[in-house]
Parts: structure tokens; sequence; C-alpha cells
């Protein structure tokens, strides 16, 4: 009975599929336009940003750039998980991209100005964003205003006050922020030996074990708790989930409130190891966010998936600082996880497209039943197996 | 003062144009999240335009191929939303946000591509177009008008017109309020959705035009437009979807973004010494506040962001 649906109609193996083929399709879109750009360097181009930091020899120097993209992926699995989170609930939080830099205000300032240990930093940038992720909420239960556009007039909001509060600690000469590791070393996460591990790399802390843990945690919440169950119907049918006795306006809330704080623990995973700073005059919303959302999607809307799909996007990311300056620029990586992001729209239809191709095949494999039935018996006992027993 | 009028209606410009161009994609239904992609393509059209154009070329015919192009671009990047939102049902806001990043992506590759080849000690994703620029200035004692000034009033009053007194106009509208009626008279509604998405993308690539002419004569287009796609959409909601109040917005919010920049000229807007950002923050902060107290009754298109399908009802 277990296997009853065929390989290719379960939900998961498609939505592995659909994923295969975006990144697929994504990674042959950049080497078609590293193609034009200069047709001779284009292989090894290529190969440059899908090896990262395979580039070293194996050795200490692999592991220690392996660190760094690990360091970097942290924060985007915690923005992915604020988005899949929210996504399950029937909520598109595209506000997580300001969500992340409140997170990144409240923690740096927490750091810089009141040299704050590290988990009352950290506690202090989810608080930021949770609060943001709130007023999204109540605006959205409460006033009818679509998540999706008071989360892009948040990020904006937020990106101003954040270079304007944090204008407070940058240096004096720069239009950075003052480094964690020398102005406050408490406030920098602690790295549990693991920096040995990944050839001295100072900046790999407890942050990294961590996003996988929460990546985990949200899995076993959505898919194994009573409160998760609620949060899903409500995603499902916010009509039916009323009349259940579920409130969905407080689960709308409740959403996005553990969505801004996810985000903002992303950016506290990030600026609390030290390895940037945040520039105050900054003019766009960091795209950590908006990454996310690609890595939310990639990974099938699976929180385990997701820690997969946001290493892969970070390591292209990285990637793309091997590339060979004077004839490509690193931001051919962006432009990879932008087609994945677009062809990850395409998914719902490659989904249908499948079913129905499986289902017409089903229907030529099943149609001249009654006439190989004497032919092979045992087959289609099988098949009629779970009905006769 | 003269210079902060000149910045309003210049910023009012881009603004109205890009708003107009997002108020006619989701009268036809379908939510344009990647104008600010779609701006970016525009400008880089509109600058290599100018940046290949003969040194010696008239006003008129630089101002003419420049739009052209910029428009060409808009039109022809926004099919790559019309295609996937309209014809494969796609969600509307991964499209978006995913031709946001594209779009700088693609700009910076471009452009940084073109300048290293020129030059392979420039890896600069910078264009300048100094001289040509000065094509689309006229110097009225002191303000500098900007033909695009007067652009971006015709197109406002050309849209009010399509929009609600043609025959098309009233058709795009339906399929954005009620696409399965629509549909059952007789209308095309994914025919009218392209043209709605199109023609955003054509009003979205101008506006990016607009606004790297608007002040600089260099671009850099690893920054993008900075923000001004999702301003103006904040300016489209902001005028509830109508034209006439698109255009009030506009400059509102035009004059917010031109303080910024110029509020240290004026004595005492200098001695309360407000941080720069204050001014650009206002916009958000002003439309946020108008959507928590009139989305209940809010005058979107009733369909917009729902993918048409022709058999559900």
């Amino acid at each position: 009975m277990k296997n009853k649906t065929p390989l290719l109609k379960r939900d998961g193996v498609q939505s592995l599929i659909a994923s295969l083929i975006c990144v697929v399709l994504g990674v042959l879109v950049g080497y078609i336009v590293l193609l034009i750009i200069n047709p001779a360097g284009a292989g090894k181009a290529i190969m440059a940003v899908l090896k990262n930091f395979f580039f070293y020899p194996a050795g200490p120097a692999r592991m220690k750039y392996f660190g760094s993209t690990l360091v970097k992926t942290a924060p985007l699995v915690m923005c992915s998980l604020s988005i899949l989170f929210a996504y399950k609930v029937g909520l598109f939080n595209i506000g997580v991209a300001g969500q992340y830099v409140a997170g990144v205000g409240a923690c740096l300032y927490a750091a810089l100005a009141f040299h704050w240990p590290w988990w009352l930093c950290m506690i202090f940038a989810m608080a930021a964003g949770a609060l943001l992720g709130a007023i999204s909420g109540f605006l959205k239960a409460y006033a009818n205003v679509n998540e999706v556009i008071s989360g892009i007039m948040l990020n904006w909001i937020s990106l101003y006050l954040v270079n304007i509060i944090l204008t407070n600690v940058k240096e004096a000469t720069s239009p950075y922020t003052l480094k964690v590791l020398s102005t406050s070393p408490g406030s920098v996460m602690p790295s549990l030996g693991l920096s040995k591990l990944f050839g001295g790399n100072q900046y790999v802390t407890l942050g990294v074990p961590l996003a996988i843990l929460l990546a985990v945690a949200i899995y076993i919440i959505l898919e194994r708790t009573q409160f998760g169950y609620e949060l899903r119907a409500t995603g499902n049918n916010k009509n039916a989930a009323k009349y259940a006795g579920m409130k969905e306006k407080r689960n709308i809330i409740v959403t996005l409130i553990i969505g801004g704080a996810l985000a903002g623990l992303g950016a506290a995973l990030l600026y609390l190891t030290g390895i940037e700073e945040w520039s105050c005059s900054q003019s766009s919303v960091p795209g950590m966010g908006f990454n996310g959302i690609a890595a939310a999607f990639l990974g099938c809307l699976n929180p385990i998936g997701s820690v997969i799909s946001s290493f892969f996007i970070q390591h292209i990311t990285n990637g793309g600082g091997y590339l060979d300056k004077t004839l490509y620029s690193a931001q051919i990586s962006d432009l990879i996880s932008a087609i994945i992001i677009y062809l990850c729209g395409f998914v719902l239809f490659f989904k249908t497209f499948m079913n129905s191709r499986g289902a017409k095949r089903e229907d030529t494999r099943f149609a001249p039943e009654p006439k190989t039935e004497d032919k092979k018996p045992s087959d289609s006992d099988s098949r009629k197996g779970g009905d006769a027993k | 003062m003269i210079l902060l009028l000149q910045y309003t209606l210049i910023f009012a410009s881009v603004l109205s144009l890009v708003a107009l161009g997002g108020c006619i994609s989701e009268h036809s239904g379908v939510i344009n999240l990647g104008l600010e992609g779609i701006m970016v393509i525009g400008a880089l059209g509109g600058a290599l335009m100018m940046k290949y154009l003969p040194a010696g070329a008239s006003p008129f015919v630089i101002i003419v191929c420049t739009i052209l192009m910029a428009v060409l671009a808009g039109v022809v990047y926004s099919t790559l939303l019309a295609v996937s939102c309209i014809n494969f049902k796609a969600d509307q806001t991964i499209v978006g946000t995913a031709l946001n990043m594209l779009g700088v992506a693609a700009a910076t590759v471009i452009v940084k591509a073109i300048n290293s080849a020129e030059n392979p000690d420039n890896p600069s994703s910078e264009i300048s177009y100094i001289a040509q620029k000065k094509a689309f200035l006229v110097n009225l004692n002191g303000f500098e008008f900007n033909w695009f000034m007067l652009i971006a009033a015709i197109a406002l009053v050309a849209v009010a017109v399509m929009l609600y007194k043609t025959r098309f106009g009233l058709r795009l509208m339906a399929c954005g309020e009620h696409p399965q009626a629509a549909a059952s008279v007789g209308i095309s509604v994914y025919k009218m959705r392209w043209a709605g998405v199109l023609l955003s993308g054509a009003l979205g690539g101008l506006g990016g035009l607009v606004y790297i002419t608007a002040g600089v004569s260099q671009w850099k287009f690893e920054n993008g437009v900075a923000g001004f796609g999702f301003l103006a959409l904040a300016v489209m909601i902001f005028g509830q979807w109508k034209p006439k109040h698109i255009a009030w917005a506009a400059i509102l919010f035009g004059m917010f973004r031109a303080l910024s920049n110029v509020y240290s000229g004026f004595d005492f807007l200098a001695s309360l010494n407000i941080p720069s950002g204050v001014y650009n923050m206002l916009p958000y902060i002003i439309s946020l506040l108008v959507l928590a107290f009139t989305s209940k009754n809010s005058k979107a298109p009733k369909a917009e962001g729902i993918p048409y399908d022709k058999g559900s009802r």
C-alpha cells in the first residue's frame, strides 16, 4: 500500500527533479552568458564558480574557505527558513530583507555601543526582526494590508533607519561600522573549537551548527506539532481553519513574528562573527533576504532542503570571487541565482505537466488491461491486491 | 528653491511614469513587482544608446533614439514576466523578485563586460554620458527644464484617457476586475494581460532612463535604481490606482526624495539637523499609514495577482 504512488508522481520526488532542472538551466544560462562575453575562458570560468573553495588543493586552505562559505550560508539558511515558514501559512514574507536589516542594526548597535555579550545581542536582533514581522502581521490581520506590500515598505524604512542608527557607531573616516572583534570581543559568538577544524578560520563559530539545528527544529514544529498543524491548516484554507476553531488572525501574526525573529537571528549569525561590517551609506536593501527567497523555493519549501539549497547558492556566490576579473565579473553568480528563482516560478507548471504526462502514460498502460489479463495474471493481481486482501 | 522645484519635478516624472506602468499592469490583473528590474534594464538600454550614438548627432535624434531604446529594452525584459505569469501561471511575487535581482545582475555583467573589453584596466560598471545628456536639458533662467518632464505629463494624460475613455482601456480594466466576466463577452484575457505587462515594461524602461539622467551624468549599474521601482509602487498605492491621484502622489513623494538631496540648502531644514535618511524614509512610512487606514475598502483591482485560468469560475 505504501508504494502505491509511482515514484514520479510523489510530491517530494517531483519537487526535487524540478529544483535540479532549475539549477541545471540556471548554470547553463550562466555558461551561455560567459560564452558570449568571452568564449575562450568560459569553460574554466563556470568551473571556477561551481568549484568555489575546491579551487585550493585539499588541506587547511580549502577547509578555511569552506568555512567562509559556511559562515555566510548560516544567515541565508535563516532567511530561507523565515520565507518557507511564512509560506506554509500562506504568507509571502518578502519583508524578510527588512527584518534581516533590522537584525543587523540591533545586533551591531548592541555590540558596538553597549558591548553586550553575544547571546544578548542575538536576542536583541531577534526581537528587532520580530517587531517588523509583527507590524506586517498586525497590518495583515486587522487592516487587510497585503503582507507583500507592507513588507516592501518596511524593507526600505528599516534600511534607512538602520543607516541612521548605525552612523552613531561607525568609523570616523569611512562609512563602515566599527569592527566587532576589536571594539567588543565579548559580543563575538564562541567558536567551540570549530575554527581549528576549519583551518584556523576564526569566523566559523556557533552560528553554523545553530542554523542547521534550527532548520531541524522548524521541520519538527511544522510537521510534528499541533501548533505547526494549525499554522499549515490556516495556510491551506483560512476560512476552514477559522471554522475549525483556530484563531486565524493570531496565527498570521505569530507566523510573521517567528519569521521576523528567524531573519533577525540570521543577521546576528553573520555580523556577530565579525566577518563583515555594515556600510552606513548603503542605498539598497542587501540581497541576503532576496537570496533567501531563492533558497526557500529551490529547497522545495522543506527546511532540510533549505539548508542544502542555501549552501549551493552561497557556494556559487562565493565561487564568483574566483573568476578571472579581467574577463568576467563576479556578478555572474548573482545572475545564475536570479535565473534560478525565475525558473522556480515555473515549478507549479512543471508539476502539473509531470502529473498529466504520468496520467497519460498510465492510461495507455491500463487501457489494454482486459486483453492482457490472461497473459499476466500475477501483475494485475498485485495491482489490485489492496482491495482483494 | 529652484533646485528643489527642479529635482521634485524630475523625480516626480520618474515616479509617475513607472507608477503608471505599474497601474496599467495591475489593472490588467498582473502585479508587476519587477518594476525595479525593468527600470534598470530600460536605463541600461538608454545609456548604451547614448554611449554608441555618434558624437555629432543632433539633440532631437539623441532624444528619440535613446527613448526608443529604453522603451524597447523595458518591453523585451517585461516579456519574461508576461510569459511566466500569464501563460505559465507562475507566482507573480516570485517572478517579480527574480526580475529585480536579474535586472541588476545582468546590467552589471553586461556593462562590466563592455567596459573591460574596451579597456582591460577598467572593470567598473559605470557608463558616462556627459555630452549626450545635455540634449535633454533646456536652461530657463537657472531652472533646468528637462524634456522628460513634458513627456511624463503627456504620458499621464494619455494613460488616463486610454484607461477611462477607450474601448481598449476599459476592456483591460475589466480583465483585472473580473477576468471570467470579461472572457464571457469575448475579450481575450491573455491578450489584454500581455498588453498590460508590455505597456508597463515600456513605461518602466522609460522611467529608468529618466532616473539615470536626473541630476547625474554617469551611472554605476551595480547600484540598480536604489529602490525607485518600489517607491513607484508606493506612489501607485498612495494614488489608489488612479492616474490623476498618481500624479499628485508622485509630486509629493518626488518632493521628499528631492528634499533628501537638497535639504542642506535650506537654512531652517539644515538647522533641524534631520539626517537625509529620514526624508528617504517618509514616503514609505506615509504609504504604509495610508494603507493601514484605507485597505479595508481598497481600490486595488479585484483580480490582481491571481493567474487567469480559463477553466475556473
